[in-house]
């Protein structure tokens, strides 16, 4: 396709209507103006024709809003589209102060993702999965993976705020998570082979005693929690359980996970034995592995899992005996296993092989209905055989990771080795979307640098937008400063609005708070999020009123015993009571709730020595509990810029000395 | 003798006959009656004021609405900012006038519904109060800001800042960084109109009674 060159008196009315949206009423401009400030800055017509796209003036707001794992930051982050600003932080799994998170509020939820007892207070989250009805997002809830510890959480996009935080009970590392097309389990995909239920074993007996394991965890939507009671697991051999895809419409039912180290490797470099890096790349092949959770749903329902660290998983002979559980071999050490929107394709992309390899749903629920097998695998599970389940082979080029689809027939792959992402045609009935025939590359966008995932307007749903598509590149070498030697990572921004070679990258935005991995887009407007909360006194965890909260007039101390009980209302600018007088060794009790009803209300409750830090939006109450052990005068005060009188609203915990 | 007193007051009658022949004449005062009467029980329902305050942080405004019994809108933020400035709560304003409110509406209400049975100049004395509601409730509305903005607590935070002052009822004024725009609400224009309606009421009433009044004055010195 023929581009005709962008006239640049377009662009520059286009830039000069931007300008002016935020100018409003300024002082009349002209386009010699903006070419002025261009020719100074040295920007070209399409860095203008990029500005336009993405200049997003104060006061306007964005369309989409991006869900990004945060990686070793543990959190959440949420950023506008197309402006690519930072919106918000979420915290999940790492204690972070400006939300109180672990300081005051939150405490319990972290402390369910105790590890063997002890807190892990850090997180490694690679996959947000936000909650579908239908195969499309909702809106209203958020899940994400953390890698390390193999641990869930559960996002409230009400507030915002993280309910629920799961432990695995049966592996250490987790990998891919997703949700079914109704939101009804949140599936846990396994990473490396390890004994189940914390077992111990050495490595000569990783095929007798290590395994890998799927996670069904039952989500009540009402509830706004995982029910751990109603949840189950699938017992996978030792490979190492990568990416995981339910699927949807055509291959509703199933769900797809992909693997490495089929080899099975251990390792021992040091016993001059092949690292794990040639160990697990050996074979030209992996497995993926093709689960009808359906039918496991009613195996374990009908009793068909056993009890294992106390968490009922259902064993590889019952999963072959049942039929729930096939493979069939895929280019060796893939990352994606992309379901594409119709569920019909199951695009896997091989990180050591040039070429994106497409299923045919069709074709494998034919195979498995003819046991059209090439074999077994070790643990005798049967092998579909290969050139009966696929559909397409497309070479793309090197290091192929993700895949996400847009909304006209195009499918992007991300290539870590050639940097730079891929847009190529779908067949099927996807084809007539596209000038290009069907299963061809049609152009590769370079990115800076070395695209890991990439994520489209609800690029992994069956209602995709296209539109935008990110690159969240893992490095950035030369294209911000650097800050020390431990730099930004880069999400560059891709109009994919136009056909064939037509996919600027047209944004840059730095990422210095660890690596993040997957990232959903949604549609801003499908967030229904709170601006204040619904009453005053609520209870954010239980997402209700909280009876005990105290609330004007109520507001009191109490002694009973040892234990101090604090009644405070918070409202511009004054914590009432404002002196609190305790016995050192006293248990305080001390519950407070934001009376305010304003939008943007909120106020900060910081306690010296105590590590205390709790954040109260207008309407929340929040009950911390600490044993005042130390003496001493200890000014508190209220730690958001609340109103002119901020600095003045304080108080004094005093805890005299024994 | 007393039966005669009421007689003065209720004052003379219309045959039904004649009611029928000349409906325009003596209908007229008892349709206005009527239909102030129906303005003033939707008045009940509807604002009878507001204030909006415009600043920079609140882009959207701050609004307050007053009904006749009841405030609605951003009074608890209002009341906070007051807190700055020492002003009481809105809510201890006009707080019997608020308690009242209904019961003086439904009070008048029956006053009109006697005002259409009596034919004499005593009508005045029943739809006066009515026709003087509206000037009586902006009157009673500036007493109250007058006395709020006048009496600010001394030991407010903003007390060196923001001196005592007399917002206005209806209009614009400042106060801080606030623009205060008063207006009246579509309750009070109904009520407003009431009263327009009940001059009209009463000047068709004097037109329609006057003559059998002066009528029956004749009559009775002829009598005695």
């Amino acid at each position: 396709m023929k581009h005709a060159p962008i006239p640049i008196r377009t662009v520059a009315a286009t830039a000069v209507a931007a300008v002016g949206l935020l100018a409003g009423h300024a002082a009349a401009q002209s386009m010699a103006d903006v070419q002025k400030a261009a020719q100074a800055r040295g920007l070209s017509t399409a860095d203008l024709l990029a500005a336009a796209k993405t200049y997003t003036p104060s006061g306007m707001k964005d369309e989409f809003v991006i869900f990004s794992s945060g990686g070793h930051s543990g959190q959440v982050h949420v950023i506008g589209v197309p402006s690519m600003r930072l919106i918000r932080t979420i915290a999940v799994f790492t204690p972070e102060p400006w939300q109180g998170w672990g300081y005051g509020v939150g405490n319990d939820v972290l402390a369910q993702g105790n590890v063997a007892g002890k807190p892990n207070l850090w997180g490694d989250t690679h996959h947000p999965a936000l909650s579908e009805t239908k195969g499309d997002y909702d809106g209203e809830w958020l899940f994400i993976n953390d890698k390390i510890n193999a641990r869930v959480a559960v996002i409230d996009l009400r507030d915002f705020e993280t309910k629920q935080i799961l432990k695995n009970p049966l592996t250490v590392s987790n990998h891919g998570l997703c949700v079914t097309p109704d939101t009804e389990y949140v599936i846990e995909s396994s990473q490396y082979g390890v004994p189940l239920g914390w077992e111990y074993a050495t490595m000569d007996q990783y095929k007798e005693k290590h395994r890998g394991s799927v996670i069904f965890w039952k989500f009540d939507r009402k509830k706004g929690r995982v029910i751990p009671e109603e949840s189950f697991a699938m017992e996978l051999p030792p490979y190492w359980q990568d990416l995981v895809d339910a699927g949807k419409l055509a291959s509703d039912g199933f769900v797809f996970i992909n693997s490495l180290n089929t080899e099975m490797a251990t390792g021992g470099v040091q016993d001059k034995k092949p690292p794990f890096e040639a160990g697990v790349s050996r074979n030209a092949t992996d497995f993926l592995h093709i689960i009808d959770w359906r039918k496991a749903e009613a195996v374990f329902r009908a009793g068909g899992a056993k009890e294992q660290s106390g968490f009922p998983v259902i064993s590889i002979e019952t999963s072959i005996a049942e039929g729930l559980l096939h493979l069939t071999p895929e280019p060796r050490s893939p990352h994606g296993v992309d379901i594409a929107p119709k569920g019909d394709f199951i695009v896997v992309s091989g990180k050591l092989d040039p070429h994106v390899t497409v299923y045919s749903f069709e074709k494998v629920k034919r195979a498995i209905a003819n046991k059209t097998y090439s074999g077994s695998d070790e643990y005798g599970i049967p092998i579909l055989d290969f050139d009966a389940v696929v559909e397409a082979r497309v070479e793309v080029g090197l290091g192929p990771l993700h895949t996400q689809f847009g909304n006209d027939g195009y499918a992007y792959t991300s290539l870590f080795l050639d940097s730079a992402v891929a847009r190529w045609t779908l067949g099927g009935e996807y084809g007539k979307g596209t000038p290009e025939p069907d299963w061809t590359l049609v152009h590769k966008t370079p990115v800076q640098y070395n695209v890991g995932h990439i994520g489209a307007v609800h690029g992994d749903t069956v209602n995709p937008l296209g539109r935008y598509l990110i690159s969240f590149n893992k490095w950035s070498v030369d294209r911000f400063l650097h800050p020390g030697p431990l730099l930004a990572q880069n999400f560059q921004l891709i109009d994919i609005s136009g056909q064939g070679a037509n996919m600027p990258v047209i944004y840059d935005m730095p990422i210095g708070f660890g690596e993040p991995h997957y990232a959903q887009i949604i549609r801003a407007d499908i967030l229904k999020p709170w601006s204040i909360y619904p009453e005053i006194g609520w209870d954010p965890h239980k997402q209700q009123i909280d009876p005990m909260a105290p609330k004007k007039g109520m507001e009191r101390v109490t002694r009973d015993g040892s234990t101090v009980e604090v009644w405070m209302s918070v409202v511009r600018s004054q914590f009432n009571p404002d002196h609190v007088k305790v016995k050192q060794g006293d248990t305080v009790i001390w519950r407070m709730t934001n009376i305010e009803r304003a939008v943007d209300a909120v106020h900060g409750f910081a306690v010296p020595a105590y590590n205390i830090a709790v954040s109260l939006e207008p309407g929340e109450t929040v009950t911390i509990e600490f044993i005042a052990d130390t003496p001493g005068v200890f000014p508190f005060y209220c730690s958001e810029f609340c109103s002119a009188l901020h600095l003045e609203m304080m108080g004094y915990l005093m805890v005299e000395p024994n | 003798m007393s039966l005669g007193f009421i007689e003065r007051i209720i004052g003379p009658r219309v045959s039904p006959e004649e009611a029928w022949k000349r409906s325009l004449r003596y209908g007229t005062p008892g349709f206005l009656l009527l239909f102030a009467r129906i303005l003033l029980l939707v008045s009940l329902f509807l604002p009878y004021w507001h204030m909006e305050l415009q600043a920079p942080q609140y882009p959207s405004g701050l609004h307050m609405t007053a009904y006749l019994n009841h405030l609605t809108g951003d009074v608890v933020e209002i009341d906070g900012l007051n807190h700055y400035i020492g002003m009481r709560s809105l809510y201890e304003a006009a707080q019997i006038e608020r308690e009242v409110g209904v019961f003086i509406m439904i009070l008048f209400v029956v006053l009109l519904e006697l005002a259409a049975y009596i034919h004499s100049r005593w009508a005045v004395l029943l739809v006066a109060p009515v026709i003087f509601f509206p000037v009586v409730f902006l009157v009673d509305l500036q007493l109250w800001m007058r006395h709020f903005g006048l009496n600010l607590d001394p030991d407010a935070p903003l007390s060196n800042s923001i001196k005592p002052f007399v917002p206005t009822a209806l209009g614009r004024g400042g106060i801080g960084q606030f623009v205060t725009i008063a207006t009246p609400g579509i309750g009070l224009y109904l009520a407003t109109a009431a009263s327009i309606v009940l001059v009209a009421a009463l000047y068709f009433h004097r037109r329609a009674y006057l003559p059998l009044v002066r009528q029956q004055a004749a009559a009775n010195e002829r009598s005695t």
